[in-house]
């Protein structure tokens, strides 16, 4: 069973904001407007939260990927 | 393993400053010819000498050329962008000793594969010296592979990893989002091996003289010897070639005598930290025995401050550098580098408002590992390092007062370029 | 004849419909890049409300054209829908109405499969609803009878200007000014105390 963690593309993210309105349970914001996303592996009632995140955001910057967030 | 203490210089052997070795007779006269050896042979000699890249990272070199190896039409780049101000190392070896550089390209291009290669060169009067000489072994069929030489912006950045891809594909010399790494995609989206200038020149001399020559300087762990750049309070600032491990004090005394007395040191560069006086003399320059403080030896910088100027007040400088250095293209580096200058500046100015400690603190917690590259990483390392040597010069800036005798610029901080 | 003329209302009523929408869409389309919140609603309410209403609209499209082919009274072809300019039935007007569609379509499409085709792409195509909305205007215009009087001329116009601000808006602002936070948070750099060029070149 492979575990799933949020990762964001630095370039592309603009600050929008829509991932962490999504899903407040793993994405903060910094005071400028950029996610601070908490790196662990995702539970599995997390998940469809996630990929609702990923695909909210307007520059595609979150992903979700396989494994720990390096 | 005890460093060897008589250096027997390898890359700045004999004469070098002469200029001499920039004659492809003179460097194969003292050198001997390009090394026959086949791929899998030259990458069983990099594993067993140890060699680890001289870029900063210390990665080592037959993982990457393994790595490259497996990929289809590799592609090499002789890096020597050398983006850190401090440095001065790979523009010597280029200067002087550049085709111990372009053997060790060839050589890497066989390892892995490749028939494209690239020597990536800080921009200036190098460019057309590298330009020159490549023309000459490519005439005289002493290169196999075909060299394109490609001019480096004078930018802190432009030597990382995939801002020398991104600069070799038709961009500007920024870092790009990880994945892929560069060995998997990278130089006309193919496997691209990117090794600093100075460990191809390890590579050309190991190729002909063996792994245990190699290994005979240095330490089990790191062999070899390494370039480093030494500046500041020394009487002799310059390029020295030491065994790795040899004790930092040794560095300093190798660079003449110490002008004044020596403070703290800055090792790594500006993304290094600094150490603190007295103890760090005791040092070895390796990793292994800088690991304990939180540096590295990175690229090889080594700058001793004069015990009469003001830690904070150079850190500000550097770190003010590193923001407006930064390549903009992430939210946390772009906006949380010059808070940082700002807040920093603010407390080496004996700016008595309160807060500013914990606003520093904060920020380098909240920049650490958000970006594409790691630029804030390294920034937040160098503040750190400064908040815990010049522990005692801060309660005394904050109290209003600045023990420093000497505030004459220390660390080199190029003037900010408009559109580099 | 009142089957063939209720068609026609249908026609013209989800015509109507679909303005509006259509409008709405592109206001919140505006908003959407605006990037900030509305009273009541996070940034990912105004975008979801883009994308539903965006759909809905699609929806009234499809209505609104298959009443007008079905409907006897004029010789409207299916294919007259999505190939522009080729009909019988007021060539020019019916035609501006296909291009729209079409540009609504690949619009609509790529956005559906937006994580597939990439950023690039996807912006690419989106762009082109400043080609698509004044041709639907254009058609709206042409072909809706009553629309030179009573309040179906101001509900044109209405929507004609606001849509159009809203895309005049979008053209004009710089984005990066748009979300504040970013551009307007970045401190003045501090000035490095002194230039000092001290990389020698001294061989030890």
């Amino acid at each position: 069973m492979m575990s799933l963690s949020v990762a964001v593309d630095w370039i592309a993210c603009d600050g929008r904001g829509l991932c962490a309105e999504l899903f407040p349970e793993r994405i903060g914001m910094d005071e400028w407007g950029y996610p601070v996303i908490d790196r662990d592996p995702l539970s599995a009632d997390l998940v469809p939260h996630a990929r609702r995140a990923v695909a909210a955001c307007p520059k595609l910057a979150l992903r979700l990927q396989a494994g720990r967030h390096p | 393993m005890t460093a060897s203490l008589v250096l027997q210089e390898r890359l700045l052997a004999a004469d070098i400053g002469s200029g001499r070795f920039r004659d492809l007779g003179v460097h194969v006269g003292l050198h001997g010819p390009l090394p026959t050896t086949g791929a899998s042979t030259l990458i069983t000699q990099v594993q067993a000498s140890g060699l680890t890249g001289r870029g900063g990272a210390a990665f080592p070199m037959a993982r990457k050329l393994t790595a490259v190896a497996a990929g289809a039409a590799p592609v090499v780049v002789a890096n020597g962008a050398e983006g850190e101000p401090a440095s001065s190392k790979d523009r010597i070896l280029l200067s002087y000793a550049p085709h111990l550089v372009l053997d060790g390209l060839q050589l890497a291009c066989r390892a892995t594969g490749a028939s494209v290669a690239y020597v990536y060169v800080h921009e200036g009067p190098l460019v057309a010296q590298m330009q020159a000489l490549v023309t000459v072994r490519a005439s005289t069929g002493v290169d196999a592979v075909p060299v394109t030489v490609a001019s480096a912006p004078a930018r802190f950045l432009s030597g990382q990893d995939s801002a020398v891809v991104a600069r070799l594909n038709g961009g500007p010399a920024l870092p790009t989002a990880v994945p892929p790494p560069v060995y998997l995609r990278g130089v006309g989206r193919r496997p691209t091996l990117v090794q600093n200038v100075e460990t191809l020149a390890h590579l050309a001399l190991l190729a002909r003289h063996g792994a245990s020559w190699f290994r005979s300087q240095g330490t089990d762990s790191e062999p070899g010897t390494m370039l480093c750049t030494v500046g500041g309070a020394v009487g002799a600032p310059g390029v020295l070639e030491v065994p790795i491990g040899l004790v930092l004090g040794e560095v300093i005394e190798r660079a003449g005598a110490p002008a004044a007395g020596v403070g703290a040191l800055l090792v790594g560069g500006y993304h290094g930290a600094w150490l603190p006086p007295g103890g760090a003399l005791d040092l070895p320059l390796s990793v292994e025995g800088l690991r304990p403080l939180g540096a590295t030896p990175g690229a090889g910088v080594v700058i001793a401050l004069p015990a009469g100027a003001c830690g904070l007040v150079e850190t500000a400088r550097a770190v003010s550098y590193l923001a407006e250095q930064s390549a903009r293209q992430c939210g946390p580096c772009l906006n949380g580098l010059p808070a940082m200058a700002q807040t920093l500046s603010r407390l080496a100015g004996r700016d008595r408002s309160r807060g500013l400690e914990e606003r520093l603190a904060a920020l380098t917690a909240t920049v650490e590992r958000r970006g594409a590259c790691h630029h804030p990483d390294g920034t937040v390392r160098l503040v750190r390092s400064a908040l815990r040597v010049f522990a005692g010069e801060v309660a005394a800036h904050r109290g209003g007062v600045c023990t420093a005798t000497d505030l004459r610029p220390v660390l080199p901080v190029p003037t900010s370029r408009v559109g580099a | 004849m009142t089957g063939g003329s209720s068609l026609w209302f249908l026609s013209r009523g989800t015509g109507v419909l679909s303005l509006v929408l259509l409008t709405l869409v592109i206001v919140l389309g505006a908003l959407t890049r605006g990037g900030r919140p509305l009273p009541g609603l996070p940034r990912f309410a105004v975008a979801g409300l883009h994308r539903n209403l965006s759909l809905l609209s699609v929806a009234f499209l499809a209505v609104h054209i298959s009443t007008a082919v079905i409907d006897p009274y004029v010789t409207l072809r299916w294919v007259d829908a999505v190939v522009p300019f080729t009909g019988s039935y007021k060539p020019l007007w019916v035609g501006l109405g296909a291009l729209s569609l079409d540009l609504m379509a690949a619009m609509v499409a790529t956005s559906l499969v937006r994580k597939r085709i990439g950023r690039r792409l996807w912006q690419v195509v989106h762009l082109a609803v400043f080609a698509a909305w004044p041709v639907a205007l254009l058609h709206a215009f042409t072909l809706g009878p009553d629309v030179t009087r009573g309040y179906q001329l101001w509900l044109a116009v209405g929507c004609a200007v606001v849509s159009g601000a809203a895309l005049a808006w979008r053209w004009l602002a710089d984005p990066t000014q748009v979300w504040a936070p970013r551009a307007r948070a970045l401190t003045a750099v501090p000035e490095a105390a002194q230039d000092n060029q001290t990389k020698a070149e001294v061989f030890s």
